[in-house]
């Protein structure tokens, strides 16, 4: 027979089992930039398509752009951290858009256009600016902390993912240099990924 | 006594990197006016936004109530300024643990009896390298009321 005694500490160890089991929940959500193991990466993995509006209406697919080295942000008005890269992207776009390469930024604001379209207008953003909604969040994994950044080699595949701001903008440029060399790699060997150096 | 100790905690509120502890239960009678104190602890590493954001963009720290009391009104503490690299002008933040008063007045026409006060407490959260989607936490307020 169980004393009141010990039926009570049984209560608190269901309740500090609970207790502990939220808290994991927590800090798996506060720990959103930690590295995906081995065989959550999604290095070398044909990168999802999607059917997303730019600020014009018209949609947008990733598969559009097959073919191109694409740097895929996700990003949002109100992500600090991200101002930095936004200017980096418009000269990436600048620098290399005539040479198989485009930036596709993917806002999660809640509020819609009506929050993103003055802001582009604000910051002349140059590059293709798409809204993004539930589908693509859960299909790139969960988008938890912005901006998280894809890299998209010219075979759709997933090349290399910044969770924050984890590279400056000369390493980005490296990387882009690297999968824009790997063309003929590519072609030569259809299918094959291109992986930048480091990715993770 | 280990579990006694502890037990606040366990039943404290989180989602992402804020936590909310738990409401003591307010036993209150028709017309009474009362506070109650949310405390609330933000990862370390992190800041919340303030419920006066200067940057037009920002999400603001926000608390709804629903239920059976009336909201007098919601006192937030003094926000710091933190200089961050992505911002030109200083943020305006809560870091550490930090406290949100609510005056509530009881109705003359609230039910007798055991109910409840739900709170929401939104809130968007950074650090210096990369921000979180905004979240919501979910605060009960017990009442019994005479």
């Amino acid at each position: 027979m169980r004393s009141p005694g010990s039926a009570l500490s049984f209560a608190f160890l269901c309740l500090l089992l609970v207790g502990c089991s939220r808290t994991s929940t927590s800090v798996k959500a506060a720990s959103a930039a930690d590295e995906p193991s081995a065989n959550d990466s999604p290095i070398h993995k044909p990168a999802p398509d999607f059917a997303l509006k730019d600020r014009d209406g018209a949609t947008v697919h990733l598969s559009d752009y097959k073919g191109k080295v694409v740097m895929l942000d996700f990003w949002a008005t109100w992500c600090g951290p991200c101002k930095i890269e936004i200017p980096w992207f418009m000269e990436f776009e600048q620098q290399y858009k005539d040479k198989g390469f485009a930036v596709l930024g993917v806002s999660m604001d809640e509020g819609g256009w009506d929050d993103v379209k003055p802001y582009i207008e604000e910051r002349k953003i140059n590059y293709r600016i798409l809204l993004g909604d539930e589908k693509v969040d859960h299909e790139y994994g969960g988008i938890d902390s912005l901006p998280t950044t894809f890299l998209i080699d010219r075979s759709g595949k997933i090349a290399a993912v910044h969770v924050g701001i984890e590279k400056g903008k000369n390493e980005l440029r490296d990387e882009i240099d690297q999968l824009l060399a790997a063309k003929d790699v590519t072609n030569a060997r259809a299918g094959d990924p291109a992986v930048v150096a480091g990715a993770k | 006594m280990l579990a006694l100790a502890i037990l606040p905690s366990l039943l404290a509120q989180s989602s992402g990197v804020l936590t909310v502890a738990p409401l003591e239960k307010a036993r209150v009678k028709r017309g009474d006016e009362f506070s109650s104190k949310i405390a609330v602890q933000v990862k370390p590493g992190f800041h919340v936004n303030s419920n006066a954001p200067e940057d037009e963009y920002l999400i603001p720290l926000k608390l709804t109530w629903s239920g059976p009391l009336q909201v007098e009104s919601i006192d937030f503490p003094k926000a710091e300024k933190i200089k961050t690299p992505f911002q030109e002008k200083p943020l305006v933040v809560y870091t550490g643990a930090f406290d949100i008063e609510t005056k509530f007045k009881v109705p003359a026409n609230a039910p007798d009896g055991p109910n409840m006060a739900s709170g929401k407490l939104r809130y968007q959260a950074c650090n210096d390298h990369e921000c979180l989607r905004p979240q919501t936490v979910d605060v009960n307020l017990s009442l019994e009321i005479r």
